[in-house]
């Protein structure tokens, strides 16, 4: 197999109970390099424990992550990170007493001199530059980059988490309902950003409750319901009602005029798209 | 949104920005005001004898402050701090029978290591025992290390220090006491390591959101651990000084005036936040010079001392109060900026 048709991220059959909750029970799917990728689900369908795992949030208790082949385990966000796996939370993960420029190099400043290590002095002025740089080429409109973020509006705030994984990342960004709290503006904004990403082959994975932005964005759609993908499909407008009983679990009432790109739940967990 | 909407937002933000920048200054304004009135009601406020009394006093609180402002920015609290600087006075004293005059130096490392290992005690069962508040751990040494003290003792005061101490307690350098030049040079070293440093940049963020601070990496468990240790260092240093002031040992110091309480209350009071992530050495010190003025303003008046209670107390409520409206101004800037759109 070419490397060009192997996928980037491929995760099999990942397993994560919490005490007696079981959030994953074999969840299994792929991804390509400069795809859009949504994961579509009701609530308690378990995206959000499907995504930390792939970020090295949580460590499942059974099943593989692949990268480009290789099998990986994450232990923790900076793991996944080192991988080029980026992720903004959907509480954005922002420290509010903090400035832009600080936030963005949370937890990996800056510092001289090397051998001083956690002691040594921040590049305050060097970080700054940077995200004033990065926010430019973004197209991310923040005025003033010294003010802390707890003054900042939900949008813009919104805006700097994104641009922050953005920066740093070089494969895959997963973003957790990006938009949910956003008004229309803001949301392209961030819409914006997302196409950008994939035109430079980075991967977006995207939860997300907004069948409309779903079908904008992504290029495939898998959902999750109870902790396995039950379905794939590409999102488009017809395919919508699909995608819908697949969250909910209903079979479809009525057949659609094409064949169905994929069979109703009781069959196997994860088919391929049909030829277009 | 329309240009006179636009430029409406931006002027109301920015009253509120000087609202919250006067709020910042706000402690050195009070304490210059409070300052001149007190030197106007009695002259003699501003005699070298008085002003040497009140930078004496003022170094052992603002000290402890320091040390507790670490703690507090990462969101927690460090009741022990008083009985620690008690106890590391009782250490100093019991090193100082076995080495002597000429073991000065020994006797103030000493004194800072036992404060340095409650405060590694302190950090380390909070973090690893996971207790749910650092309330609940630091209460325990409190009682722990003031019975130790109290024990070897038997709450008697000890008399007795290396000439060392004495001169770092009460020595003076030219007018300045040399207490106020200690505190001066760890203010120095704690603003730099705070503001300036990686580690220091963690501890804001730990304060700020700890949850956040995980998820980017930053090795929580360890910030936490190491505030609790620089601040018990500093209770440790804060019994150097009480030592040398007093030329000897107490086991049961440190509590109200002049120890926990003065201390905690010269960081609130100098502006930092009590939930975390917010607040600086220098308003700090301010704190400590407020505290130590409304304490000698109201002596030198022939008030009761009981009454010095009552003042700072309120001046704490008072500093509460504005961390509230700062707050609150800063939500009012977020609803502004959201209405206007500015993205």
């Amino acid at each position: 197999m070419s490397t060009t048709t192997q996928p980037l991220l491929q995760v099999d059959g990942l397993v994560k109970s919490f005490g007696a909750v079981r959030a994953l029970s074999g969840a299994s799917l792929h991804l390509m390099a400069g795809e859009v990728l949504a994961i579509l689900g009701d609530n308690g369908a378990g995206k959000s424990t499907l995504v930390k795992c792939i970020a090295g949030s949580l460590q499942p208790d059974g099943g593989r992550v692949l990268m480009e082949g290789h099998e990986v385990r994450f232990r923790s966000p900076r793991d996944a990170r080192d991988h080029g796996v980026e992720m903004v939370y959907q509480d954005l993960a922002l420290f509010g007493n903090l400035s832009v420029a600080q936030n963005f190099y949370a937890g990996r400043e800056l510092t001289w001199p090397s051998w001083a290590g956690r002691l040594g002095f921040l590049r305050e002025r060097k970080m700054a530059a940077e995200t004033r740089a990065t926010l430019e080429r973004l197209g991310v409109n923040i005025p003033d980059i010294s003010v802390d973020v707890a003054q900042m509006s939900g949008g813009q705030r919104q805006a700097v988490a994104v641009a922050r994984a953005v920066a740093f990342v070089s494969k895959i960004v997963i973003l957790d309902e990006p938009t949910a709290a956003l008004g229309l503006r803001e949301g392209a904004r961030v819409h914006d950003l997302v196409r950008m990403l994939t035109e430079h082959g980075v991967s977006v994975i995207l939860i997300s409750h907004n069948l409309q932005e779903v079908t904008e964005l992504a290029h495939r759609a898998v959902v999750l319901r109870r902790g396995q993908v039950v379905g794939e499909a590409e999102p488009t407008l017809e395919n919508q009602p699909l995608l819908v009983s697949l969250i909910v679990g209903a079979t479809p009432v009525e057949a659609p005029r094409r064949p169905p790109p994929i069979t109703p739940p009781a069959a196997a967990p994860e088919a391929a798209l049909p030829p277009a | 949104m329309d240009a006179t909407a636009q430029s409406r937002g931006r002027s109301s933000t920015r009253a509120l920005d000087l609202a919250l920048r006067f709020l910042g200054a706000g402690p050195i304004v009070i304490l210059a005001i409070l300052c001149a009135v007190i030197a106007l009601a009695q002259p003699v406020f501003l005699s070298t004898v008085n002003l040497q009394n009140v930078l004496l006093q003022s170094s052992v609180v603002a000290m402890l402050a320091i040390g507790s402002l670490v703690v507090i920015l990462t969101g927690g609290i460090d009741l022990s701090v008083g009985s620690t600087m008690a106890l590391a006075t009782v250490i100093g004293w019991e090193v100082f029978q076995v080495v002597g005059n000429e073991g000065g130096l020994l006797v103030v490392a000493a004194m800072v290591v036992l404060g340095l290992i409650v405060g590694i005690c302190n950090g380390t069962i909070y973090v690893v025992g996971r207790i749910p508040h650092p309330f609940i751990v630091t209460l325990a040494t409190l009682s722990i290390v003031q019975s130790i003290g109290t024990f070897i003792t038997h709450s008697q005061p000890l008399s007795g220090m290396p000439t060392l101490v004495n001169d770092l307690g009460r020595g003076f350098i030219g007018p300045i006491p040399v207490a106020a030049i200690m505190v001066g040079i760890v203010a120095i070293v704690a603003t730099l390591f705070l503001k300036r440093t990686q580690w220091g940049r963690w501890i804001y963020a730990v304060g700020g959101d700890r949850e956040a601070a995980r998820r980017m990496s930053i090795p929580v468990p360890l910030v936490l651990i190491s505030a609790y240790a620089v601040c018990g260092s500093l209770a440790g240093a804060a019994g150097i000084l009480v030592a040398g002031n007093i030329g000897g040992a107490s086991a049961t110091i440190g509590q109200a005036a002049g120890g926990l309480l003065d201390a905690v209350a010269a960081v609130i009071i100098g502006g930092a936040s009590i939930a975390g992530g917010r607040g600086t050495v220098w308003n700090c010190i301010i704190g400590a010079l407020l505290i130590g003025v409304i304490r000698n303003g109201l002596a030198l008046g022939g008030a009761s001392p009981f009454l010095q209670g009552l003042l700072v107390g309120g001046t704490i409520l008072v500093a509460v109060e504005l961390d509230v409206v700062r707050t609150m101004i800063e939500g009012r800037i977020r609803t502004i900026q959201s209405n206007v759109g500015s993205l």
